[in-house]
C-alpha cells in the first residue's frame, strides 16, 4: 500500500505539472463558464455539456493514457528492478492517471459554478450525475487506454488503436444501434435497445443523463420502459455500477498484461 | 322641468328603485340563518349579503334578478353529496362566495356553481375548493366570469371534473380566473364569441384549456402550465389566441398547443417553452402562426402533412430537440422569416436575412418518426453527422419544407408582428412570475 501511494505521489507531481492536464482543466473552466453566461445553470444549458462529456472526456482519457503508459516505460523498467511489486505499482499507475485528470474535469466544472453563486436547485441532481459520468468515464477510458498500451508495444500503432477503441464506441456503436433500429423498426426493440446501451459505457452515460433532461417523456413507450429502468436511483446504480464494471474489467486485463509483461 | 321628465324616466326605467333595492343580510345566528331563506323573500333587484360562517343547506336556486355577495369567510358547503348554487335567471351576479364540497358524482355533471339558460350573469371573486365541476355555465349569453380561484380534487383524469365548464353558451368572457386541479382547467364546447383572457391554468389532470366547435373565440395573455397533456382544441374557425404562454407540458401525450381541424385561425405572440411538443398542428388549415417562441421543447412544431396552406412566419426557435417535425415528403405550409437557431446560412446582401433557404427538418427527426425507439441516439455525435450529411447533401428531408427567408439575428419583439397590447400583457405575465 504504501509503495503505492509513493508512486501516486510521485506521478501526481509529475502529471500536474504536464502542461495537458492544465490544459484539459483549463479547457472545462472556459467552456463551463461560457455556458453559464449564455445559459444560466439551467439543466437545458447544462445539456452543453453533455456532448463535451461524451465526446470529448472519452477521446482524451484514451490518447493521454495510452501516451502515459508508453512514457512511463523507462520508469516502470527502472522501478522493477528495484524490489517493488507489480501489482503496486500498476494500481500507483493507474491512479496516477485517472486521478489528475478527474480532478481536472471536477475543478474546471465545479469552479465556475462555484465563482457563478451556485446551481439552479433543479439541476443539482444532473449536475452531480454529470460528474459521476465524467469522472466513470475517465476511469473507463484510462483502463482501456491501460490495457492497449499494455498489449501494444509500437507506440504509434497503440495510438491507432486508441482512436480506433473511441471511434468505435463514440461513433460505430451508435451506427450500429440506429440500424438495428431501422432493421427491426416494427418488432420491440425496448430490451435490446437496453442491452446496446449497456453494452457500451458512452451511450451508457449518455443515456442515463437524457433521461434526468425529461427526454423519456419524448419516446413514449421506448421512454417509459428507459425510464422505469435507468431514471430511477436503482437504475442510476446500475447503470453506475455498469460503467464500473466497464473500468474493472478491461482493467484486470491490463494488470494481467502488466503481470506477465517482460520487462 | 326636464328635470321633472328625467327622474319620470329613470323612475320608468328601473321599477326597482321605485320600491328601492332592498338589502337582505343572511348571518348564522340571525333571522335570515341560509342562504335559501333569503332567496324565498327576494325580489327581483335584491341585494344579499352574506356574513362570515359556514353555511350547509340543500342546493340553493336562484330564480330571480339578484345580487348576491359573499363577506370574506362565508362559505357555502355541499357537505360532499350535492351542487351548492344555481342560478336560472337573469342578470345574477354571484360575488365573493366560498363555495367547497360538492362531492364526486358519476351520474350527473353536479358543479359548485351552475348557472343555466340565462343572460347577463357575472360571476367575481369566488373561490372554490374541492369542487367536482367547479363553474358551469349552461346555455348562457353574455356571462362574465372573473377572478375565481378555483381549486379541484381530480385524483384521476376519469374522476375529475372541468374547472370552468361552459357549453353551448354565446359571448361569454373568461378573465382574470385560476383554475387548478380540474380534468380540464377551461373547458368550451359549443361557444360562441367567447373571450378567455389572463387566466391561469396549470396542474390539471388532462387539459389546462380544451375546446371543440366554438367559433370566433379569442383567447389572449392565458398561463397555461403543467398541464397532463397540455391544451387542446379541436374542430373549430376563426380563433384568435394571442399572448399565452404553454410552459411545461411534458408528457409522452402532452402538447403545448394541440390544433386538430382548426381552420383559419391565428396564433400569434404566444410562448412555447418545455413542452414535449409545443404547437401539434393535425388536420388544420389556413392559419396564421406568427410571432411566436418556441424555446426548449422536445418539438417546437410538429405539423402533419394533412395540413394545408398554414403561414409559419416570423417566429423564433431557439433549444428545441427538434425545431420542425412532420410524418411525410410532402409539406403544404409556407414557412418563412422565421428565427432559427440551428441555421448556419450566411447574409451577404446584409438584409438580415439569410441568402440560403433554411430546411428545419433534421434526418434524425424523420428518422424518429419512423421508429421512435431511435431517440434514445439523441446527442449523440453520430446523429450530429447524419444531420451534417443530410444538410449538405439533401436526399431524404422534406424538400417543400424550407424557410426561404431565415433571419440572421433573433428578432426583438416589435419585429416579431406583436401587436402592442399584447406584447404589454405578455410582459407583465413575466413580471407577475416570482
Amino acid at each position: 500500500m504504501n509503495t503505492i501511494l509513493k508512486v501516486v505521489r510521485y506521478e501526481l507531481r509529475n502529471v500536474v505539472r504536464n502542461r495537458w492536464v492544465i490544459a484539459y482543466a483549463l479547457f472545462f473552466l472556459v467552456l463551463t463558464t461560457l455556458l453559464l453566461r449564455l445559459g444560466g445553470s439551467t439543466p437545458r444549458a447544462l445539456l452543453s455539456l453533455l456532448n463535451v462529456v461524451v465526446l470529448f472526456i472519452p477521446l482524451v482519457t484514451i490518447v493521454f493514457g495510452t501516451i502515459y503508459w508508453h512514457g512511463s516505460r523507462e520508469f516502470t523498467e527502472l522501478l522493477l528492478a528495484q524490489p517493488v511489486r507489480r501489482d503496486a505499482l500498476f494500481h500507483g499507475l493507474f491512479a496516477g492517471l485517472v486521478l489528475p485528470l478527474s480532478a481536472a474535469f471536477m475543478a474546471g466544472v465545479t469552479l465556475p459554478l462555484l465563482l457563478y453563486g451556485g446551481v439552479a436547485r433543479d439541476s443539482l441532481p444532473l449536475l452531480l450525475l454529470m460528474l459521476v459520468a465524467g469522472v466513470a468515464l475517465t476511469a473507463v477510458f484510462g483502463a482501456l487506454a491501460t490495457l492497449i498500451a499494455g498489449i501494444v508495444d509500437d507506440r504509434l500503432r497503440a495510438l491507432g488503436v486508441a482512436l480506433g477503441t473511441w471511434g468505435l464506441m463514440t461513433l460505430a456503436w451508435d451506427g450500429f444501434i440506429l440500424w438495428v433500429t431501422m432493421t427491426f423498426a416494427d418488432r420491440p426493440l425496448e430490451q435490446p435497445l437496453l442491452v446496446l446501451t449497456f453494452l457500451n459505457p458512452v451511450d451508457l452515460a449518455r443515456v442515463l443523463l437524457i433521461l434526468r433532461l425529461d427526454v423519456s417523456a419524448m419516446m413514449g413507450y421506448t421512454g417509459a420502459v428507459f425510464a422505469r429502468f435507468l431514471g430511477g436511483w436503482l437504475g442510476t446504480a446500475m447503470a453506475v455500477a455498469g460503467l464500473a464494471l466497464w473500468a474493472l474489467i478491461p482493467g484486470l486485463f491490463a494488470l494481467r498484461a502488466f503481470r506477465r509483461r517482460d520487462l | 322641468m326636464t328635470r321633472a321628465v328625467l327622474l319620470a324616466l329613470l323612475v320608468v326605467a328601473r321599477p326597482s328603485t321605485a320600491q328601492g333595492t332592498r338589502e337582505l343580510v343572511v348571518n348564522p345566528g340571525g333571522a335570515l340563518p341560509t342562504v335559501g331563506m333569503a332567496l324565498a323573500q327576494a325580489r327581483d333587484g335584491d341585494r344579499i349579503v352574506v356574513r362570515q360562517g359556514v353555511y350547509r343547506e340543500p342546493t340553493i336556486v336562484v330564480r330571480h334578478r339578484v345580487t348576491i355577495s359573499g363577506d370574506s369567510g362565508a362559505v357555502l358547503d355541499g357537505e360532499g353529496t350535492h351542487a351548492i348554487m344555481v342560478v336560472e335567471a337573469n342578470d345574477v351576479t354571484i360575488r365573493g362566495l366560498t363555495f367547497r364540497n360538492t362531492g364526486m358524482s358519476q351520474v350527473e355533471d353536479r358543479a359548485a356553481l351552475l348557472v343555466r339558460a340565462a343572460r347577463g350573469c357575472r360571476v367575481e371573486r369566488n373561490t372554490v375548493r374541492d369542487g367536482f365541476f367547479g363553474i358551469y355555465l349552461q346555455r348562457v349569453t353574455q356571462c362574465v366570469v372573473a377572478d375565481n380561484d378555483l381549486l379541484g380534487n381530480a385524483g384521476r383524469q376519469t374522476l375529475g371534473g372541468n374547472g370552468i365548464h361552459v357549453w353551448q353558451s354565446d359571448s361569454v368572457t373568461v378573465t382574470g380566473n385560476v383554475v387548478r386541479g380540474h380534468r380540464d382547467g377551461i373547458y368550451f364546447e359549443f361557444v360562441t364569441m367567447g373571450h378567455v383572457r389572463d387566466n391561469t391554468s396549470a396542474s390539471n389532470q388532462r387539459y389546462g384549456l380544451h375546446f371543440m366547435f366554438s367559433d370566433d373565440c379569442v383567447y389572449a395573455s392565458n398561463v397555461f402550465r403543467e398541464n397532463e397533456s397540455g391544451v387542446a382544441v379541436m374542430y373549430t374557425r376563426r380563433v384568435r389566441m394571442e399572448g399565452n404562454r404553454f410552459e411545461r407540458n411534458w408528457g409522452a401525450a402532452a402538447y403545448g398547443l394541440l390544433l386538430k381541424d382548426i381552420t383559419d385561425s391565428e396564433i400569434r405572440g404566444n410562448s412555447f417553452a418545455e413542452n414535449t411538443v409545443g404547437l401539434y398542428l393535425e388536420g388544420a388549415n389556413r392559419n396564421l402562426v406568427t410571432g411566436n417562441t418556441f424555446a426548449s421543447n422536445g418539438w417546437g412544431l410538429r405539423i402533419l402533412a394533412n395540413s394545408e396552406a398554414n403561414q409559419v412566419t416570423d417566429n423564433t426557435f431557439t433549444g428545441n430537440s427538434f425545431d420542425v417535425g412532420t410524418n411525410s415528403r410532402q409539406n403544404f405550409s409556407t414557412f418563412s422569416g422565421n428565427y432559427w437557431d440551428r441555421y448556419r446560412g450566411y447574409d451577404l446582401d446584409r438584409d438580415g436575412f439569410g441568402d440560403v433557404p433554411h430546411a428545419p427538418v433534421r434526418l434524425f427527426a424523420l428518422v424518429v418518426e419512423q421508429t421512435p425507439p431511435a431517440l434514445i441516439l439523441l446527442r449523440s455525435p453520430v446523429v450530429d453527422l447524419l444531420d451534417f450529411a443530410e444538410r449538405v447533401m439533401p436526399m431524404l428531408t422534406p424538400q417543400t419544407l424550407l424557410d426561404a427567408r431565415p433571419r440572421m439575428r433573433f428578432p426583438d419583439r416589435t419585429q416579431r408582428g406583436l401587436t402592442g397590447s399584447a406584447e404589454s400583457r405578455v410582459t407583465r405575465h413575466e413580471s407577475r412570475r416570482p
